[in-house]
């Protein structure tokens, strides 16, 4: 297929796609040092224009994104993101805004900073909240930084260790190691929530704090939450809550109130803000007031109705990102919570679990369920019956709901359930969607039955076919080079 | 599938004593639940692990776990070939898929182990 040639393979020697115009000025050679300058021309690819275009759009209609098909990826929140959103952020106040310029020229994007900081406060519970962290990951590692330098502001340095359940998510631990932490991973009982006992086991003067999402990756609500924390806060160490689930709570429980000391927002998965690369993302962390003096500098202040930022904090933990975050991720997700208000945004929960639950409860009866109980907004499905019985995998399921137009959700996590699928719809589906994915998942799981053969060859109509993962991992070509 | 002169752990690591030290791998079963493994992250020779420490980290297409010492010991060789083919661990678990080699502190912890035909029932 043409085309999937990369750009480099159309490349055709003496090709052009702009013209200069003829130079009218002295030419001025040696301008560069000898040892800065190239031995040989980059090898760019020649194309015209209009190859050019052809090859990336092509390429871009490739692509399965949440504009064009569901996106059912679990923990993920892909939930459809606003146009309002990148109308707001791209006014050209905003747009055009330099981050150098003088406070009292952007009084405007202080004040939206400061008022969204105040509605995440609302939402989360919490006293202050930091707008900086580009990310959830890089909000982890912020939080986890607050913990340290508020232990050992109280001379309590020996407490090193982070305890994570075996369902929290894979950058709780990395963020720890990132922090010179250590992780102490505790079970989840037969319900799938945090084991009490484990967890009264590995409490000691040495356990700095305590990572955990609520609702779980499995999907439930930690209903001892309130014990945890007292647990944990009689030990001496703190509360982190990873806010990755947080579409499911939003006005109806606030991590402040549970007895967490930290939070941090994926403000691309709760605030309808794009993921990834089409981002970035933003992950604001929000605190208690003991933690208050140690967030990073500086925070955005406001006195006599003018907004400053205030570097006068002697305690902060520094800055951990140039400026002030990603300004226009902040903008959109400001305007996603006006658009919502207090009422749509409980909407927002409240529809995101009605529609994993209505989905857990029509597939239960066509795939096995660890947890069969009520879910929040995802759940997690298993393989495991197609597995036992057709020999057909998690993998092979997946890959034929590509042939139907739909994105897989996550698969092979939460490690505690065997062939897992992490299926989270979102608010922002309709129920006809819900039902074509109901639909086709009942279709793979009769195909799994009466051809399981032909489904382990899946996807079919798709680009590429199976890919191999494996060689693509051991070996992986990381560069485009031209042929000898 | 589970050799009967071998010793097995509940996270699914087999131990075999043969001229003073202990080689340590991956059971047929772990291999098969992680899918294709592509890299294996060893320890220095010379260091020491208690019984059930992570000793590496062994990462396949599907997923990520540590490697646990089955009794405590020194490492005294690694398998050098995980570098260039940790595919080893899927093709070959008990000969060429070896991960370590080590010198047992304490024998007696090797009759906490589980013999061949208690592993399997573990996987029933």
């Amino acid at each position: 297929m043409k085309n999937r040639d990369l750009i480099f393979e159309k490349s055709r020697p003496g090709k052009v796609g702009y013209s200069l115009p003829e130079l009218d000025v002295p030419q001025k050679d040696n301008i560069l040092p000898d040892n800065l300058k190239r031995k040989e021309p980059a090898p760019l690819p020649e194309v015209a224009e209009g190859e050019v275009i052809r090859h990336y759009i092509n390429l871009s209609q490739l692509n399965h994104s949440v504009d064009n098909g569901f996106y059912p990826l679990g923990s993920c929140t892909m939930k459809y993101n606003p146009k309002i959103n990148e109308d707001i952020s791209r006014l050209p106040g905003f747009a055009g805004l330099h981050p150098y310029q003088s406070e009292d020229m952007t009084q405007g994007a202080l004040k939206i900073m400061a008022e969204l900081e105040k509605y995440l406060c609302e939402i989360g519970g919490m006293d202050r909240v930091t707008l900086q962290p580009a990310a959830g990951a890089h909000g982890e590692l912020t939080g986890l930084m607050l913990i340290r330098a508020y232990h050992k502001h109280r001379g309590q340095e020996q407490r090193k260790k982070i305890i994570i359940p075996d369902s929290g998510h894979g950058t709780n631990p990395a963020s720890v190691t990132m922090c010179g932490y250590e992780t102490v991973e505790i079970p989840s009982d037969d319900k799938g929530c945090i084991d009490l006992e484990a967890l009264k086991e590995v409490l000691d003067d040495k356990v700095a704090g305590i990572m955990l999402t609520n609702p779980n990756t499995l999907g439930f609500y930690e209903e001892n939450v309130s014990e945890v924390c007292r647990m944990v806060h009689e030990a001496g160490g703190l509360l982190y809550y990873d806010g990755a689930n947080a579409n499911a709570i939003m006005g109806y429980s606030r991590p402040g109130d549970m007895g967490f000391d930290i939070i941090h927002f994926n403000l691309h998965k709760t605030f309808g803000t794009p993921h990834g690369g089409g981002g970035p993302g933003s992950g604001p962390v929000g605190v208690k007031d003991k933690l208050v003096p140690f967030l990073p500098n500086p925070m955005v202040e406001e006195e006599d109705g003018k907004y400053f930022f205030d570097y006068d904090r002697p305690q902060s933990i520094g800055r951990v990102r140039s400026f002030y975050g990603n300004f226009g991720v902040l903008l959109k997700a400001f305007t996603y919570i006006r658009m919502m208000g207090a009422r749509g945004l409980k909407q927002v929960s409240e529809d995101a679990v009605l529609n994993a639950n209505y989905i857990m409860e029509k597939l239960s009866k066509s795939y096995y369920l660890k947890y069969h109980r009520n879910c929040m907004h995802e759940f997690v499905l298993s393989g495991k019956k197609q597995k036992d019985e057709h020999g057909v995998t998690t993998t092979d399921i997946v890959k034929n709901l590509l042939d139907h137009g739909i994105h897989p959700p996550t698969v092979y996590f939460p490690l505690i359930v065997e062939e897992a699928m992490m299926i989270e719809p979102t608010e922002t589906e309709s129920k006809e969607t819900l039902d074509n994915f109901i639909e086709v998942m009942e279709k793979i799981a009769k195909m799994a039955e009466e051809d399981p053969e032909k489904l382990k060859e899946a996807p079919f109509t798709t680009p590429v076919r199976r890919l191999d993962e494996a060689s693509a991992a051991r070996n992986p070509i990381l560069k485009w080079e031209p042929e000898e | 599938m589970y050799p009967k002169e071998l010793k097995y752990t509940d996270d699914h690591e087999w131990i075999r004593v043969e001229n003073g030290k202990a080689y340590v791998g991956l059971t047929h079963y772990a291999q098969e639940q992680l899918g294709d493994v592509v890299f294996v992250e060893l320890p220095d020779v010379g260091e020491e692990f208690e019984m059930g420490d992570s000793f590496g980290v062994v990462e396949s297409v599907k997923t990520v776990s540590d490697l646990f010492m089955p009794v405590a010991g020194k490492i005294v060789e690694i398998n050098e070939g995980m570098e260039d083919s940790p595919e080893a661990v899927n093709e070959d678990p008990y000969g060429e898929g070896w991960i370590v080699a080590i010198e047992i502190e304490d024998k007696g912890q090797l009759d906490q182990l589980m013999d061949s035909e208690a592993y399997q029932k573990t996987l029933e």
